[in-house]
């Protein structure tokens, strides 16, 4: 059975290729396009894994992560961030939300690919 | 140099001013002449009982206007709470 | 008529004078034992009446007889001075106590910058204009003598000057003049006894004259009204209470009226025994406030029987038949009142005594320090090496009051018959007026200076010796009389009383005028003439501004500027004060400036200054200055040490307050630089901001653009139609990219003000008519309609044509982004307003709420819903913005969720407007 992974992002052009890159590596892929229905369909559809934009409308990507976090149910659900922000001080406030990993834009698709397909074995 | 002459604690000495200049007029011509009449008041001539009575109101306002209460020139008083 | 024995009337004078004596002796104890008696306002105001001397206690009523209400100016005056006291009075005895003043010429002169010439010159006056008053009190006492013992007509020539009741009393007076007018040596310090004295007399004056006023009108009459009914009988009297003259006919004298008031006014502050008592002997300026009305009073109620005694007088004796000055004393004596008359001459005496004991000692303190010690400075009796002075000064001034008693004395005995009481009495008063400009105008005036004092006072003085000393010497048969009616020498023009043929006048009126208006003339005309000097100017500070300062007892300037020895100055005060005073003066100022004893004391201008003054109480202000010099090293003082010395005063009495000053602008300063700090924090947070949005704007196109183009290189085999949707997003996101950096360029060119603007005149018609051309295949596409409504004619436009192209295009674009895909409309407007031209674009797309109008044209800021919001750039709006604003124009959105945008922008007319108004060009027409 394959893996399910959520992509979480605002950037319509950025969803299609993540997701061309996703499906091709096998996993069954689910798309949302702001915060909270991110935050929605991580509790609803359970993915193992989630590709989430830092700066989205609503709920950004960090109040999420810092969410999913939050619930112990959620536990084992991995979060790659993604982020077009630079700054130390971004990394800094991903990895104190507890992110698993992250990425900054723009990203090497291979090395998300064996990012994720690590994180995932 | 005024402003430090109010500071004896005494009258405002615009009032005394106004005083003064009031005592000039009426102790003066032409007001005197009001009353050079042949009339009497109580069998005394007009005038002698009018320039006695002038003076003697004069002095009244003077003394009112000096021993006033200190309290009464100054601000008003600030209203209890 | 009853008559009294002479010796009993000289025995009751005795006694009389005794009583004072007694008197006197016990203010002085109490004194003594710290309990004085003359510390409050009565015990002053009472001494004030020392105002009404024989001349008011006799001459009120012999004026009334022939003036009616004629002797009452000389009242109305003085309470016109007593309405104002509080403001100059107390501001006199300010001055005086601060600068130890002793006497009036002391004051002018120390006014004046110390001048010896002045005191003396004051002196002078006073001597010359005061002495025939002195006379004048002589024969009140003389005159009600001879009323009493029967002799009014006798011959006093038979009568051995021994034999003199007149010489007794005024030896006696003498006597109780030396002893208690010249106790201290300082005649800054009371004299208590003398104070008491005089108050205790003023009560004795008012208490018989009011005793002998009853006894006449209730007494011999039947009360007021029945004394005028009785007096309307008798032709002559019935005018006496009108004011148009005795005949009834003539015109009210409103000028003499107004004249004696003034004259009176002044004279009840400058008549030397008025300053002695009201300035010099002041125990506290706060009684002076009560005093004024009290006096005021004091005059209403001696003045209340003058009329009836008057009238009284003349209907009981018939006209002429009794001389109307002494009608107080031969009423009674009708009547066998003799007890009363006794009484009634007792007040008189102290009428006479109390202004002659007063007089005396101001006018012999004048005459020693003014006119004797600058004399015996010259010769050197008094300089450095003399010994204690302090006998020698007390004997000069016993032998003044001495002399100034013996001469009035003997100007009565010589001229006694010749003057009309009253007359004489104007003529003094006239002669003491002249001080009033220099006084009152030092007090007021910086600048008056001695040149003009001194001009003032001669101009005036000689004028009123011309037009009022003279005609009464002329009068007394000592001068042809020839002269009043021709001039002099035949001069008609100069006669002394109608100068310049001014006629019209009463004689006291027309000389007062003639001398005030020579005196004020001088006075201004010379202290404008000549700036004046250090010393001079120092003084105007200290006498006009004497209320501006901290310290009620030190002067706020010590203008004094040399080297000084303390030996010499406790030498010097030792002389002049005695060994006993002078311990005490320096002990004191020892103690008040924190040194350990008399030798711990720093010779300084304070000290200096200090020693100067309490000499000055001593021997007069400008002596003191003579003397002071002598002993110390000083710099001549300039004009220019005087600002200096200001400016040190002014510097000391500032720091506390600048320092006050500057620490609360400190605070603001902090605050200030706080508030810069926390903008120029917000400003970098901003520009960090900017630098970070622009950053993710940059990298969310790359990313795209890096992935697919990665993808496709490593997909070979990918399904054309998904590789070339693929290609498509890459050259959409590559446009994007290049746009955006485009904008941003655009942006930091205008914000840093280096963006270039070639300004035309526009026709606005035209170019959005241009816009929305380029637009059409855009709005054709997704199937909408555009609607212009652009008027029929407009104004052109001076502005750059490229830049707002790039404005409205902005605008379309935004538009067509946001309107619905099916049934898009857009309606594009121009009008125009008073003075702008307005461009409106409508979309019907789903509209802005209120709250984000003004954000979205901040940069990196885009409205609607993010999950179906168009690509863009965020910096479309914010450009636009400068580029309207850049025009003077604004440009807005008027919006609300689901009823489409309104995005308008306005470019006012007649900016850059010659374009408009610009004459048709040559080669249209």
């Amino acid at each position: 059975m394959s893996q399910r992974v959520l992509i979480a992002d605002d950037e319509p052009n950025i969803v299609v290729s993540l997701e061309f890159m996703m499906k091709r590596a096998g996993y069954e892929v689910l798309v949302a396009r702001d915060g909270l229905q991110a935050l929605d369909m991580i509790r609803r559809e359970r993915p193992r894994l989630v590709l989430l934009d830092g700066m989205m409308p609503g709920l950004s990507g960090f109040e999420v992560c810092e969410a999913v976090r939050a619930d112990d149910a959620l536990a084992d659900t991995k979060i790659v961030m993604l982020t077009a922000k630079g700054r130390d001080t971004d990394v800094a406030r991903g990895v104190g939300a507890g992110a698993d990993a992250y990425v900054v834009k723009p990203f090497s698709t291979r090395d998300l690919v064996d990012m994720v397909r690590d994180m995932l074995a | 140099m005024t402003t430090r002459n109010r500071d004896g604690g005494g009258p405002p000495p615009e009032r005394l001013v106004a005083l003064f200049a009031l005592a000039l007029a009426v102790l003066n011509f032409p007001l005197l002449l009001l009353w050079d009449r042949p009339v009497t008041v109580l069998g005394l001539p007009l005038l002698g009982v009018a320039l006695f009575g002038v003076w003697a109101a004069l002095i009244g306002l003077l003394i009112w206007v000096s021993e006033r209460p200190a309290a009464h020139r100054r601000k008003p008083r600030r209203p209890l709470r | 008529m009853t008559v009294l024995s002479p010796s009993l009337v000289l025995g009751v004078s005795a006694g009389y004078l005794l009583v004072l004596f007694a008197v006197a002796t016990f203010a002085e104890r109490r004194a003594a034992q710290g309990r004085s008696v003359i510390g409050n306002a009565w015990v002053y105001a009472l001494s004030w009446a020392v105002y009404c001397s024989a001349w008011t206690y006799f001459g009120s009523v012999g004026r009334a007889a022939v003036g009616g209400i004629w002797f009452l100016p000389i009242y109305l005056g003085p309470l016109l001075a007593m309405l104002l006291a509080w403001l100059v009075l107390r501001k006199m005895v300010r001055i005086a106590q601060t600068y130890r003043v002793t006497s009036i010429a002391d004051f002018i002169a120390t006014r004046y910058g110390k001048s010896p010439a002045l005191a003396a010159v004051v002196t002078l006056i006073t001597v010359i204009g005061i002495v025939p008053y002195i006379a004048l009190q002589v024969k009140g006492v003389s005159a009600g003598y001879e009323v009493l013992i029967g002799q009014a007509e006798v011959q006093r020539t038979g009568v051995a000057w021994w034999q003199d009741g007149t010489l007794a009393v005024t030896l006696a007076l003498a006597a109780f003049t030396i002893v208690f007018g010249t106790r201290h040596l300082d005649l800054s310090e009371r004299h208590e006894g003398m104070v008491a004295a005089v108050a205790f007399e003023s009560l004795v004056k008012l208490g018989a004259f009011l005793a002998a006023g009853v006894f006449v009108t209730w007494g011999l009459f039947d009360g007021p009204a029945d004394i005028w009914a009785r007096a309307r009988d008798v032709p002559d009297l019935q005018s006496l209470l009108r004011l148009k003259g005795a005949t009834g006919a003539g015109d009210f004298g409103h000028a003499q009226w107004f004249a004696l008031t003034i004259l009176s006014m002044f004279s009840v502050l400058l008549l030397p025994r008025q300053f002695q008592m009201m300035v010099v002997e002041c125990v506290d300026e706060r009684h002076v406030l009560r005093a004024a009305w009290i006096f005021s009073l004091y005059l209403l109620a001696i003045n209340i029987f003058v009329l009836p005694i008057a009238l009284g007088g003349l209907i009981h004796f018939g006209p002429g038949g009794a001389n109307p000055e002494t009608f107080v004393l031969s009423l009674p004596l009708s009547q066998n009142a003799t007890a009363l008359a006794l009484l009634a001459y007792i007040g008189g005496m102290s009428a006479a005594t109390g202004m002659l004991i007063v007089e005396t000692v101001a006018v012999s303190t004048m005459v020693c320090n003014d006119l004797v010690m600058p004399a015996l400075l010259r010769m050197r009796v008094m300089g450095a090496g003399a010994g204690d002075v302090t006998r020698l000064l007390l004997v000069i001034r016993r032998v003044a009051i001495l002399a100034v008693l013996l001469l009035g004395y003997v100007y009565f005995r010589v001229a006694g018959d010749v003057y009309a009481l009253v007359s004489i009495g104007l003529i003094s008063f006239a002669a003491v007026a002249q001080f009033a400009p220099a006084l009152f105008g030092g007090m007021y005036w910086h600048g008056g200076t001695a040149a003009g004092a001194m001009g003032g006072l001669l101009g005036g003085f000689a004028v009123w010796a011309y037009t009022l000393l003279l005609p009464s010497m002329a009068k007394s048969g000592w001068l042809p009389g020839g002269i009043l009616d021709q001039g002099p020498f035949g001069i008609a023009l100069l006669a002394p009383e109608r100068l310049f043929g001014i006629t019209g006048l009463d004689n006291l009126t027309h000389g007062l005028f003639w001398s005030m208006l020579v005196n004020v003339t001088l006075y201004v005309g010379l202290s404008l003439a000549r700036a004046p000097s250090g010393r001079e100017a120092s003084q105007a500070l200290l006498f006009v501004d004497v209320f501006d300062r901290a310290d009620a007892a030190e002067p706020q300037w010590i203008f004094w500027r040399g080297r000084a020895r303390l030996p010499d100055l406790v030498d010097l005060a030792t002389r002049l004060l005695g060994r006993a005073r002078a311990d005490k003066v320096f002990r004191d100022y020892a103690q008040a400036v924190g040194a350990r004893d008399i030798s711990g004391i720093t010779a300084d201008a304070r000290l200096v200054d200090h020693v100067e003054r309490q000499i000055a109480g001593a021997v007069g202000g400008a002596s003191a200055r003579i003397m002071v010099a002598s002993v110390v090293q000083e710099e001549p003082l300039g004009i220019t040490d005087v600002i200096e010395i200001l400016d040190e005063a002014s510097q000391i009495r500032g720091y506390a307050r600048a320092l006050e000053e500057k620490s609360r602008s400190l605070e603001a300063v902090m605050d200030e630089l706080r508030a810069a700090n926390d903008a120029l924090k917000s400003l970098d947070q901003m520009k960090d901001d900017f630098m970070s949005s622009v950053t993710h704007e940059l990298r969310t196109p790359l990313t795209s653009i890096r992935a697919l183009s990665e993808l496709m290189l490593d997909v070979p085999d990918m399904d054309p139609d998904e590789r070339a949707e693929f290609l498509r997003i890459v050259v959409s996101e590559s446009q994007r990219l290049s746009r955006l950096v485009n904008q941003v360029l655009d942006m930091a060119k205008m914000e840093s003000g280096h963006a270039e603007w070639c300004s035309t005149e526009i026709d606005l018609r035209e170019l959005l008519t241009d816009a929305v051309h380029v637009t059409a295949e855009l709005f054709r596409e997704r199937g909408a309609e555009v609607v212009m409504d652009l008027g029929d004619d407009v104004p052109r436009v001076f502005a750059d044509r490229d830049r707002l192209m790039q404005v409205v295009l902005n605008l379309l674009s935004n538009a067509a982004k946001f309107m619905p895909d099916q049934g898009g409309r857009v309606t594009v407007t121009l009008r125009q307003e008073a003075q702008a031209l307005v461009v409106g674009v409508r979309d019907n797309g789903p509209g802005i709420s209120a709250d984000q109008h003004g954000a979205i044209f901040d940069r990196f800021q885009q409205a609607g819903d993010p999950a179906d919001r168009p690509p863009g750039t965020g910096l479309g709006l914010p450009i636009s913005r400068r580029i309207v604003e850049h025009f003077g124009g604004r440009i807005w959105v008027e919006s609300a969720p689901g009823e489409g945008a309104l995005f308008a922008f306005s470019l006012p007319l007649g900016r850059q407007g010659e374009g408009e108004h610009e004459p048709e060009s040559p080669d249209r027409g």
